[in-house]
């Protein structure tokens, strides 16, 4: 029984951490709270779920370009909402406030396409194979989520720590002005950052999309939600912080609803936040809070 | 067609859309007092539905009269708001934004699975006691004694704290005080303007207090502008009669809200009603109008 629901966790958490991802990774590096994120993840979905259904694509073409659809959006967004506050010097708020409003948009927009009711992927696309191992029960999506997470997961985490890029990022993170001045071509990393993330995003959106089977407009906001609780669990702006965090309250969801009620799934993620910003402010794993104060 | 005619036909068609701009107009200053002092609190939604749920089941379940309920409805909220405030406002910034909203989304579910509370069903049959004077006094109340304070010496430890708290703390000012007292002020009026909403909807659920409510009471404060009293007034009004103006768009006029909250953060980052501009707009026609000797 607990063996079933640490692969159950494993599988939620992994997408947790996924979506978590992208968010942190603009909080990092642009300093701003995207809080379209969610709804870029649901468009996400619906543009494989569409490529599937309207060109019968296989499901991991239909992701690749799912991925690279998302991510146009959070290009479109960052050069038309992003820039223009970031060349005014905003202050943390408006940014902010005005990806509510770009959530708003992109949800209206998707509702009035697509209808406010549940899609599902066409049956046959997803994979119904399932492998038992002694009690315990896993499907292939399972170990696709997992993987593919995990794949994505690593493949940030080493251009990260790795490349010329990943530190070219680290640098604009820490501080963008100096950055500038050591010849790092802010501006268009600040694109590919936002261009990442919302592809990254839009991965999860599909894995979602395929693990529940079912697509709707309102599907980003509580993963919205569960995503908030990740990064600041996670500390703001830390990838590993946001990975772990992810798998913790993908773990600690399934345990709660297994062995203590349904009712509070919701809660346990904001519960855990709350707690922790009371006790440790900078998360989890956060390192210093006040940096940019 | 008499006037009185006319009236009683407006009235009977957009009663709700009045109630809602006045209750909705609280709501966006409760959000404000909370933003003169430099503190982004998103309970504000939470503290809405506290206050309506103490409210209406006083209302319900007691003989008690409706300004005891609307007392009450107050009363509950800024206790909640002194308990959970003394650790949660040592946290700035988005920290705080992030720890409030999970403040919201506990208490919802808590709401959710409450029995007292209906549950998921929520609240239904609250006696409707709320008159359009209820509104408008409270509404009145609301900003006096806001006007008042924003006059005070606490209205200027608010701005210095907004504007440099280090600062402000070194020249003695009492930091920690003076955000608990505005992040109660805040949500009493939250609860106040709950009691009064959930007295003419004759019936509240969970869902009515959820993150979605919060960003809306923000939008409407932004939208109008935190700088001054009118602004968030403002906002509240245009903003809760838009979806009245956008109903032939249907399905696309919620996008209408979103579109509007993206050009004004753009175009006009002080809100609609920003004092400085609005002079300096007609300062510049004074400079037009004055003959400058040059012919162009």
């Amino acid at each position: 029984m607990l063996e079933q629901q640490l692969i159950n966790a494993l599988s939620l958490g992994s997408v947790y951490a996924l979506f978590a991802l992208g968010f942190t990774l603009v909080f990092g590096v642009l300093g701003v709270i995207n809080l379209s994120h969610g709804a870029i993840f649901m468009l996400g979905s619906y543009v494989a779920l569409m490529l599937v259904e309207q060109l019968a694509l296989p499901l991991w073409l239909a992701m690749l370009l799912a991925m690279l659809a998302s991510g146009l959006i959070g290009l479109i967004v960052d050069y038309v909402v992003l820039r223009p506050l970031r060349k005014r010097n905003a202050p943390h708020l408006a940014p902010m406030i005005a990806t509510i409003g770009v959530a708003i948009i992109l949800t209206n927009l998707a509702q009035g396409l697509f209808g406010a009711e549940n899609k599902r992927f066409p049956t046959g696309t997803i994979p119904e194979d399932s492998y038992t191992f002694g009690s315990v029960h896993v499907t292939a999506v399972q170990i696709g989520i997992v993987l593919v997470s995990f794949v994505l997961m690593l493949i940030l985490l080493g251009v990260m720590r790795r490349t010329q890029l990943g530190r070219a990022l680290r640098a604009i993170a820490e501080s963008p002005k100096a950055a500038y001045l050591l010849g790092i071509n802010v501006e268009g990393l600040f694109y590919l950052t936002s261009f990442a993330a919302a592809a990254l995003g839009g991965a999860a959106g599909v894995l979602v999309g395929l693990s529940f089977n079912a697509i709707t407009p309102f599907m980003g906001q509580p993963m919205l939600h569960k995503g908030i609780a990740v990064i600041i669990l996670g500390g703001m702006g830390d990838i590993r912080g946001a990975m772990i965090a992810g798998l913790f309250l993908g773990f600690a969801e399934v345990l709660t609803v297994a062995y203590l009620s349904s009712d509070f799934r919701d809660a346990v993620g904001f519960g855990l936040l709350f707690l922790i910003l009371l006790v440790r402010p900078s998360g989890m794993f956060g390192k210093v809070l006040e940096r940019k104060a | 067609m008499g006037f009185m005619e006319w009236w009683d036909g407006f009235w009977a068609t957009y009663n709700t859309v009045v109630f809602s701009i006045g209750v909705n107009a609280m709501l966006a200053l409760s959000i404000y007092v909370t933003l003169s002092c430099g503190l982004l609190s998103l309970a504000n939604a939470a503290f809405m539905g506290i206050g309506a749920y103490a409210a209406a089941l006083i209302s319900m379940n007691t003989g008690l009269p409706f300004p005891v309920a609307l007392a009450v409805g107050g009363a509950l909220p800024a206790l909640v708001a002194l308990i959970i405030g003394i650790p949660t406002l040592r946290l700035s910034g988005v920290y705080l934004a992030m720890a409030t909203l999970g403040f919201g989304e506990v208490v919802r579910v808590v709401v959710l699975n409450m029995d007292i509370t209906g549950g998921p069903m929520g609240l239904n049959g609250i006696p409707p006691t709320t008159e359009w004077w209820h509104i408008v006094l409270l509404l009145g109340v609301t900003l006096y004694i806001l006007a008042r304070i924003r006059r005070s010496k606490i209205g200027r430890a608010f701005e210095a704290i907004k504007e440099d708290e280090i600062a402000a703390r070194l020249m003695g000012v009492n930091v920690a005080g003076y955000k608990l007292l505005a992040f109660v002020i805040g949500a009493t009026i939250a609860g106040v303007a709950g009691a009064l909403n959930a007295h003419y909807t004759f019936t509240i659920g969970p869902g009515n207090y959820a993150f979605e409510n919060a960003v809306d009471i923000l939008t409407m404060a932004v939208f109008g502008g935190t700088s001054n009293l009118i602004g968030p007034t403002i906002g509240a009004t245009l903003l809760t009669l838009l979806p009245e103006v956008l109903r032939h768009f249907k399905d696309f006029r919620l996008a209408a809200n979103g579109i509007i909250l993206v050009l004004v953060i753009l175009y006009l980052p002080k809100g609609i009603w920003d004092p400085r501009r609005i002079r300096n707009i007609f300062s510049k026609t004074d400079k037009k109008t004055q003959p400058t000797g040059k012919v162009s």
